[in-house]
């Protein structure tokens, strides 16, 4: 697909069957292997796992649509922005709902043990409360009741995707994992982009 | 506390569901979030094929539904995993981290010919040969495994007990400790080129918790010998601790005096300790330890004390503060 950025700029859209497609794909896949009993011996872990990732994926692609907007001189690019955040939200919400309902069958007291025991759950569910505030907040109407202070609330998906990086990476059995080599570094990229000074050039060029 | 018998094999093994049987029936299992429940469960359990291929498909496919009372089953009465789950989901890092793939990675390592030496503080050394290793004799024990990640199974090994091989070199007063130390072979072992860990795979039990009827060296499994991925062709089985205590492929077995380092304690001596009772009081940053996924099914269980095996191990360990000693 070719995408020109000639003529009407704040109006073109992209595509979104691309991004329906692209965060729904995953999901066809669980359900295709769940369906062919194909979701490895601990099924249950098999689907925390993929949703985890997939929610960390979209996250990270959904902060990235910014500076590649900048960097490819494609501004249409910043309107995936939302709705990849919020496909990362649900499927960060599909990741909880396998950890509670499945998994431990909302037994709450076992829940309440496991996050009593287990740091990393914290930074997960920290990362959660985040991503549902900016799910709540990222209609146009929120938009504009929040006025600068949106821009602010929304900055804080850096933060989101942080936490939930923390929380991949305390997941982990081994030291040096897919989080150190991978998506942290990737991570920090795109900050370093978002630095004004950075940001004003990549801007300015022609 | 549930009634602990001690486990006799109290199943003949021409009676043994065939393993075509579990494999179909935990396969709807596996479908996760299908709520495919007990009646998939109770349908198609024919008695007394002994080998898979024995078996015709149409058979497997029985809808009927008898409940049969030739299952394998812990001394819970909880049926055994399936052939195909048992020999297809191993924790074997000498050949990968990923579960799934060690059989095939594991499927032409060399098991024949064998040998185990065993030394240090005995009166009489010897070095076992496989046929030396089977005249030691082969019983059937059903016993729950249960992984320090949380997921569990229940096994039918076959072998003998520890303690048998261990009268046989005749260990000294001094010896405290027993070492054991798995085949390390890069050439046959991709995982071992990993370079986080500090092979070859070391473990170690204390003398008593050894010489325990538990402890246990396995060579089979559901009547068959043991699979590679499964730890062939020796592997110790020491259903009250975490499965990685359980070593697989030994080579070398010591009488020691002081407490053996093993490569998960030295890898992380926070989260695996020396002695690794299975332990529902104890947290591991990670994994759940108060319950487990016992695979093949859909819903946690609460993880027992010594893996269920408290009546028969707890004396082993009176007197100590087992969180401290984790
Ligand atoms: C209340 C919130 C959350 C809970 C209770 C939770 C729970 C868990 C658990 C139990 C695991 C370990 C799975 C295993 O290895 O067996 C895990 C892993 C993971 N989680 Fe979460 N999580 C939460 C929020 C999030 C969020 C918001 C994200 C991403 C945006 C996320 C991404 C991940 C990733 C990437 C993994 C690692 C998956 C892998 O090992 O491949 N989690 N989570």
């Amino acid at each position: 697909m070719r995408i020109t950025d000639g003529g009407r700029r704040s109006a073109a859209v992209f595509p979104s069957a691309i991004i329906h497609f692209g965060a729904l794909l995953p999901l066809c896949v669980l359900a295709w292997r769940a369906w062919r009993g194909d979701l490895t011996f601990n099924p249950i872990q098999a689907v925390i796992q993929s949703s985890g990732r997939t929610a960390v994926h979209l996250l990270l692609l959904s902060l990235a649509a910014t500076p590649a907007a900048l960097l490819l001189r494609m501004p249409i690019l910043t309107s995936v922005r939302r709705p990849l955040g919020l496909y990362a939200f649900a499927w960060a919400a599909l990741h909880m709902f396998t950890f509670a309902v499945v998994d431990f069958g909302l037994n709450l007291p076992r829940i309440a043990s496991e996050l009593r025991e287990k740091a990393y759950l914290w930074f997960g569910l920290l990362a959660f409360g985040l991503l549902l505030s900016l799910a709540i907040t990222s209609t146009r109407g929120w938009q504009k009741r929040l006025g600068r202070r949106w821009k602010i609330l929304h900055r804080t998906a850096y933060f989101a995707a942080a936490l939930a990086l923390l929380h991949f990476q305390a997941s982990q059995k081994a030291e040096i994992n897919m989080v150190v080599v991978y998506y942290a570094p990737l991570l920090a990229v795109l900050l370093i982009l978002r630095l004004p000074t950075l940001r004003k050039a990549l801007a300015a060029r022609r | 506390m549930p009634r602990v018998r001690p486990n006799i094999p109290r199943i003949a093994s021409s009676l043994i569901t065939p393993e075509s049987v579990y494999m179909s029936r935990r396969r709807l299992l596996r479908m996760a979030g299908l709520g495919l429940g007990a009646a998939a469960l109770a349908a198609c359990t024919p008695a007394s094929a002994p080998t898979r291929t024995s078996m015709p498909a149409s058979a497997i496919a029985s809808p009927l539904a008898t409940s049969d009372p030739k299952f394998k089953t812990d001394e819970f009465g909880t049926k055994a995993n399936s052939w195909d789950e048992i020999t297809r989901y191993n924790n074997y890092y000498e050949f990968s981290t990923d579960k799934e793939a060690v059989a095939d990675l594991a499927a032409n390592f060399k098991t024949n010919p064998w040998s185990v030496t065993v030394g240090g503080l005995v009166d009489k050394p010897k070095t076992f040969d496989l046929d030396d290793l089977h005249s030691l004799g082969e019983e059937e024990r059903v016993y729950r495994l249960r992984c320090v990640e949380a997921w569990s199974m229940v096994i039918p090994w076959m072998g003998f007990p520890l303690s048998r091989l261990l009268r046989e070199v005749q260990p000294t007063s001094k010896a405290k400790y027993v070492r054991f130390e798995a085949a390390f072979d890069a050439a046959q072992m991709p995982g071992v080129s990993s370079p986080f860990y500090n092979w070859p795979y070391v473990e170690g039990l204390r003398i008593d918790e050894a010489m325990h009827d538990l402890t246990f060296i396995a060579t089979g499994l559901y009547g068959k010998p043991l699979p590679n991925q499964n730890g062939a062709p020796l592997r110790l089985v020491v259903p009250w601790k975490y499965g990685f205590k359980s070593i697989k492929a030994i080579v070398k077995i010591d009488l020691v005096e002081n407490q053996p380092v093993s490569l998960w304690s030295a890898a992380a001596p926070s989260e695996y300790g020396f002695y690794s009772n299975v332990n529902p009081e104890r947290a591991h940053p990670r994994w759940s330890q108060a319950t487990e996924r016992r695979i093949g099914e859909l819903s946690r269980r609460d993880t027992l004390r010594f893996n269920g095996y408290e009546a028969q191990v707890a004396d082993l360990y009176t007197g100590m503060d087992l969180y401290a000693n984790y």
